[in-house]
């Protein structure tokens, strides 16, 4: 069971910072993977006062903040037309409505399940975390870094010319993946392949396409890499050898797909 | 008819959609203590010491029970909800020292809150001696570990149990030389089917609360199927008399055979009594998931043979079930495999039915829906779906020139006749509605994408035969409306509603003008409860009767008036006249003031019934899926289901009864996964790990009815509780191998098991 | 910890722990409607609108609610009738218990999207499980009180 001494509204991120170098302290984003922890926490800090809940669109791209909520990212406009629907693909099998409704960009992020759907994404994305402290970090670094005592503050989504698609093995609709496939291809023809829930954090693989290669061949040669060089392992939901095998199909789905 | 198959809304529905406070935390004393379980990390083993003294002194804790409370050479009980002897044995203590399970119970904790009490559970210090644990339920019978190796265990009734060989129970049954027929067959299909501890799933846990009323008494009220059964329970348990007991239910969140079985009510019952002060107890969806009462896992051993034509000649089936810990249901599930799958093939000339129930050191397996028919007509309908394959076969084909017809002798069904039946019609149906011709077995649709389609039937009882007893009592009040006083337990299927439409059948008045009252054990004319499909059947055909009587009570106090003689009058619903002189009546309300006012008939009446068969209902089902052969993925696209239930009493409740028990069927068949850590221990352990269906996992279900007359029910009615569960296991796992090619005898069967068979197949 | 919610539109005061969940602060302010199926966020039985988006109350700290508007079905009693009639009509209530999380995301379904789509429907109401139903009834009702709205409307 959760149990929390005190509650604070953080009035500035430097409040809340300060309040998160203490141990016991922890940052509340949706609450949905906390709430069923058992810890005591010292205080509860709480970020929804500090107006990250917004995703501005530029030019340049996205700046996501850290409290936007994952239904926010299922229906924002500019986040669709930009990845050809990936991102509301990529978060609409959580759960449901009012899960998407509370559960946060900055927690999901932040947390790096290896389930993460949005990990997955944003991977692919080739986005870049804010933290408080740390800066801008790369999120294929930030993925692998261990858990900090920075605060997320926002992603930024850097808009490239490139196509998106994002797909996703499941036992049933709304459960965790069994494993997670966001792909990016890039106008010089290079392609990005986001692999989660291998059941670990989600990996980037990179590829370069090659002159008068068929879609079929290019996508056998990278299924057939991808499988070569991914690292899947076990748990309830399927097998290494299961994660393998759809590594591969969803990699040469993906190719086929964005090649269109 | 007026009142009979129409389709009324429910008498409790716009109480329920407008969120009314109706169950039973929401009607539990607020005062109440907060009851928790300390339970057993351990698969086996005996509690050493149990040391509570410094968590008694968090503040706020009222009392914590350990196996010192509990007199451990006392008379022991059992929790199933059963008719008197039971047949489940007698294997609990309130607190054993010896725990069973991991999450066998411990400690009883109760304070005033919970965060006290999670507290005190914390602290509580236990050393165990950690035993042994049998955990195959394969090697279980006749282990040196025993499970309930005590001397007061009890089994009351001859079912074939032996706690020294770890038995709870055993049979073997049949008709015909088994043997002699197989070895004439053209073809037999040999295989081991199994199927896992499902459970329920009700979105209600199971809870209770308990109070000491102005008598002294114990007041239990609880989200039970059972109140009379739970009273003996309760009773038993606590050793108290059962008069010091009164249990009632509120509207219950569902119970689908959960709350069959007095899950939580002896905790709460323990401290009330004890303490004397109200308590309750709300089970988490962990502890519903992981020390409740699910499904039987069964493996069953089928040799189903036939003649080269596709006849069924003959059926030997061995059932080992694994019953956990204690021994709820775990006799009765299993005889419902055999005896409520072979009768389906009229045309079996021998059959060979045998039984082994054993206990493990898994949780206690208890009452599901279906109640062991799912397992073993999983088995035999999968198998006849094999048999039709190796024929080539059409399975609708194969089916016709087998079923059990209207009439024909069940042998395998303890010798009843077959009194009512349109299964032959449901087939027909069903191969219609799905478009079989057209979809039979798969169309590829590119992309790695197939569709395919799959079926199978089902049966079930209407209610024990011989055993169950359904009771109703109506009154007739001022004003003239009716109160209609029942012992079964409306769990959300509407039983309040469908028992109310008999009785305004039959005393001829508006549906609005019957009231109805449910489940009291100190109000309550007897009833053995809401499980075993009974309570149309059984309890509906008490208030047919029960009607009856009022009428001629009614009738005579109306002669009375009328100064003539009994015989001579009618009654239709609004008033008594002289049947030759229809000029001289009295109105109903007329009769029933004049009984207020110095008169002394009743107009009041109360019919019991009991029905020596258990008319079987019957269902045909087909699935169609589409299937991905590189993810594994299925689709559950449409599934096209047609019952017979007899007359639907309420066409709207018996359909949704049939689309909710398919969905059912669907999850044990796709999704609903139970595996074991290295104690024992479910992995899915809750609603995160145990996935029933979710609407976006299903297309479509459509449900027709074609009705028999069952002659023998109220108004032609059957039951439709359990049989609709059943169709789906066997008819989407016919779809999936008609997919791929590869067949399945363990489910749920996973994406990842389709997905490496195809690719073995590649290979 | 001192608390200021705007529940079914009146403003309730209340000191509470700062680790009550937002579904316990509304049942012990008689809100009966809001019912617990799970700990894992899975059953949506509790679903609330928190300012007038349809959230889990057991994954929300009553102390976020604090300065915002709560409501429960307690405060949507005509339109959870008025919609709740149709369910009723299919016998899909059944056990209730799951019906007010079910209600109160079908409205909130509404008021994003008057006439929703099968597909839209079955998506935005994944997160409300039923174990009664199979959900075809429920999908009926929803349908036949969509065909009266458009009907209503179009007389008018």
């Amino acid at each position: 069971m959760l149990t929390i001494r005190e509650y604070k509204k953080a009035e500035s991120l430097e409040e809340a910072w300060q309040l998160n170098q203490k141990k016991n302290n922890r940052i509340i984003g949706g609450m949905i993977w906390l709430k069923m922890e058992t810890i005591n926490v010292g205080t509860a800090i709480d970020l929804s006062g500090l107006g990250l809940d917004t995703i501005e669109e530029t030019d340049e791209g996205f700046s996501i903040g850290a409290m936007v909520t994952l239904r926010q990212l299922e229906q924002h406009p500019g986040l669709a037309a930009y990845t050809d629907g990936a991102v509301r693909e990529s978060v609409r099998h959580i759960v449901g409505v009012q899960l998407r409704n509370l559960a946060t960009v900055g927690g999901s992020i932040y947390s790096r399940f290896g389930f993460s759907d949005v990990l997955t994404m944003f991977l692919a994305l080739n986005s870049s975390v804010e933290l408080y402290k740390g800066g801008i970090v790369p999120l294929a670094e930030y993925a692998q870094k261990p858990y900090d005592r920075d605060i997320l503050v926002r992603v930024i989504v850097p808009k490239e010319n490139a196509a998106y698609s994002y797909q996703s093995v499941r036992n049933s609709q709304t459960d965790i993946p069994v494993l997670t496939c966001a792909a990016a291809k890039t106008e010089k023809e290079s392609y990005r392949f986001a692999i989660g829930a291998r059941p670990g954090k989600a990996v980037l693989f990179c590829f370069e396409a090659q002159p008068g290669e068929t879609t079929e061949e290019r996508a056998r040669r990278f299924a057939d890499a991808v499988k070569e060089q991914i690292k899947t392992e076990s748990n309830m939901r399927g097998s290494a050898e299961y994660r393998r095998h759809l590594a591969g199909v969803l990699v040469k789905r993906a190719v086929r797909k964005l090649e269109g | 008819m007026n009142n009979v198959n129409k389709p009324f809304r429910k008498k409790d529905a716009m109480q329920l959609v407008t969120g009314k406070p109706v169950y039973m935390d929401d009607l539990a004393p607020k005062d109440c203590l907060i009851v928790k379980l300390l339970r057993s990390p351990h698969a086996n083993a005996m509690v050493k010491s149990i040391n509570t003294a410094v968590a008694k002194k968090v503040p706020g804790i009222e009392a914590i029970f350990t196996w010192e409370d509990v007199d451990q050479n006392g008379r022991r009980f059992t929790q199933a909800g059963q008719t008197y002897p039971e047949a489940s044995p007698y294997d609990r203590l309130v607190i054993d020292r010896h725990v069973r399970f991991v999450g066998d119970v411990v400690a009883i904790v109760a304070g005033k809150d919970e965060k006290c009490v999670d507290k005190a559970l914390k602290l509580i210090k236990v050393e165990y001696e950690v035993l042994d644990a049998v955990l195959d339920y394969h090697t279980a019978k006749d282990n040196p570990i025993l499970v309930h190796p005590e001397d007061n265990w009890e089994s009351l009734c001859p079912v074939g149990a032996d706690n020294k060989r770890n038995l709870c129970a055993h049979e073997e049954s049949g008709s015909g030389d088994i043997d002699a027929v197989l070895s004439k067959c053209d073809v037999v299909i040999d295989h081991v089917y199994h199927t896992k501890a499902c459970q329920q799933a009700m979105m209600e846990t199971f809870r209770t609360c308990c109070y000491i009323d102005l008598y002294g008494r114990l007041n239990v009220l609880s989200s039970t199927q059972i109140v009379f059964h739970a009273r003996r329970h309760i009773a038993n348990a606590l050793h108290i008399p059962k008069s010091m007991i009164r249990v009632t239910k509120p509207r219950i969140g569902g119970g689908f055979g959960a709350k069959q079985t007095s899950v939580s009510l002896i905790y709460p019952a323990f401290v009330t009594w004890k303490t004397k002060k109200p308590s309750k107890i709300i089970f988490s969806r962990e502890e519903s998931q992981t020390a409740s009462s699910p499904r039987h896992e069964m493996e069953i051993h089928l040799r189903l043979g036939a003649t080269k034509d596709g006849i069924v000649k003959g059926i030997d089936m061995y059932t080992l079930s694994n019953t956990g810990a204690y021994g709820e249901h775990g006799p009765t599930t299993v005889g419902l495999s055999g005896h409520k799958s072979i009768p389906l093939y009229g045309k079996a000339e021998a059959f060979r039915f045998t039984y082994d129930v054993v206990y493990t050191n898994h949780m206690s397996a208890g009452a599901y829906r279906g109640y062991g028919a799912t397992q073993g007509l999983f088995a035999v309908e999968s198998a006849v779906n094999e048999l039709a394959a190796k024929l080539h076969m059409d399975p609708f084909e194969i089916r016709e020139k087998n079923i059990v017809k209207e009439g024909d002798i069940m042998p395998a069904y303890y010798g009843a006749p077959n009194t009512s039946c349109a299964l032959d019609r449901c087939l027909k149906k069903v191969h219609d509605m799905i478009s079989w011709d057209e979809k039979y077995p798969r169309k590829e649709l590119g992309n790695g994408k197939v569709r395919a389609v799959g079926m199978g039937m089902a049966m079930q009882g209407s209610g024990i035969s011989g055993m169950d007893v359904g009771s109703a009592t109506l009154k007739l009040n001022e004003g003239g409306f009716y109160s209609l006083l029942i012992g079964a337990a409306d769990m959300g299927t509407g039983c309040d509603t469908t028992l109310a439409q008999i009785a305004a059948e039959v005393l001829e008045c508006d549906f609005d003008n019957i009231t109805v009252y449910g489940a009291d054990t100190d109000t309550s004319p007897y009833d053995s409860g809401s499980y075993a499909s009974s309570t149309t059947y059984v309890t509906g055909k008490a208030v047919e009767k029960c009607a009856l009587k009022l009428r001629a009570q009614i009738c005579k106090l109306g002669a009375q008036m009328l100064n003539c003689e009994e015989t001579a009058v009618e009654f239709d619903g609004k008033k008594v006249f002289v049947e030759n002189d229809p000029s001289r009546s009295v109105s109903l309300e007329e009769v029933v003031t004049t009984s207020m006012n110095g008169h002394d008939v009743a107009l009041e009446a109360t019919e019991t019934h009991s029905s020596p068969l258990s008319p079987p209902p019957y269902m045909v089902g087909a699935a169609e899926i589409e299937l991905d052969t590189e993810t594994g993925e299925v689709k559950l696209l449409d599934y096209a289901a047609c019952v017979d239930c007899g007359t639907p009493i309420n066409p709207n409740l018996t359909r949704v009864q049939a689309e909710g028990g398919i969905l059912q069927g669907i999850g044990m068949t796709l999704t609903e996964n139970v595996t074991y850590d290295a104690k024992g221990y479910p992995e899915e352990n809750s609603l995160f790990q145990y996935k029933i269906p979710t609407r976006l996992d299903v297309g479509h279900i459509r449900v027709e009815f074609e009705n028999s007359y069952e002659p023998n029910g109220p108004f032609g009615a059957k039951s439709i509780g359990e049989v609709v569960i059943n169709t789906p296991l066997p008819a989407v796992s016919d779809a999936i191998y008609n997919a791929i090619g590869t067949r399945f005898y363990e489910l749920p069967i996973t994406p990842e098991q389709i997905a490496m068979a195809v690719e073995k197949q590649e290979n | 910890m001192q608390i200021t919610i705007t529940l079914n539109g009146t403003r309730v005061s209340a000191e509470i722990a700062p680790d009550t969940l937002l579904i316990d602060f509304v049942r012990s302010q008689g809100c009966y409607s809001v019912k617990r199926g799970c700990e894992t966020s899975n059953c949506g039985l509790c679903t609330v609108f928190l300012d007038d988006k349809p959230v889990l109350s057991c994954s929300v700290l009553a102390a976020r609610a604090d300065g915002h508007k709560v409501t429960t079905l307690e405060g949507l009693q005509d339109e959870a009738a008025e919609f709740g009639a149709f369910i009723a009509d299919q016998g899909a209530e059944q056990c209730g218990f799951c019906n007010p999380g079910f209600i109160m995301n079908a409205l909130a379904l509404f008021r994003e999207n008057e006439y929703p789509t099968e597909e839209e429907i079955k998506e935005y109401l994944a997160g409300n499980l039923c174990r009664c139903s199979g959900y075809e009834g429920q999908l009926r009702g929803i349908q036949a009180f969509l065909a009266w709205k458009k009907g209503k409307e179009t007389a008018e």
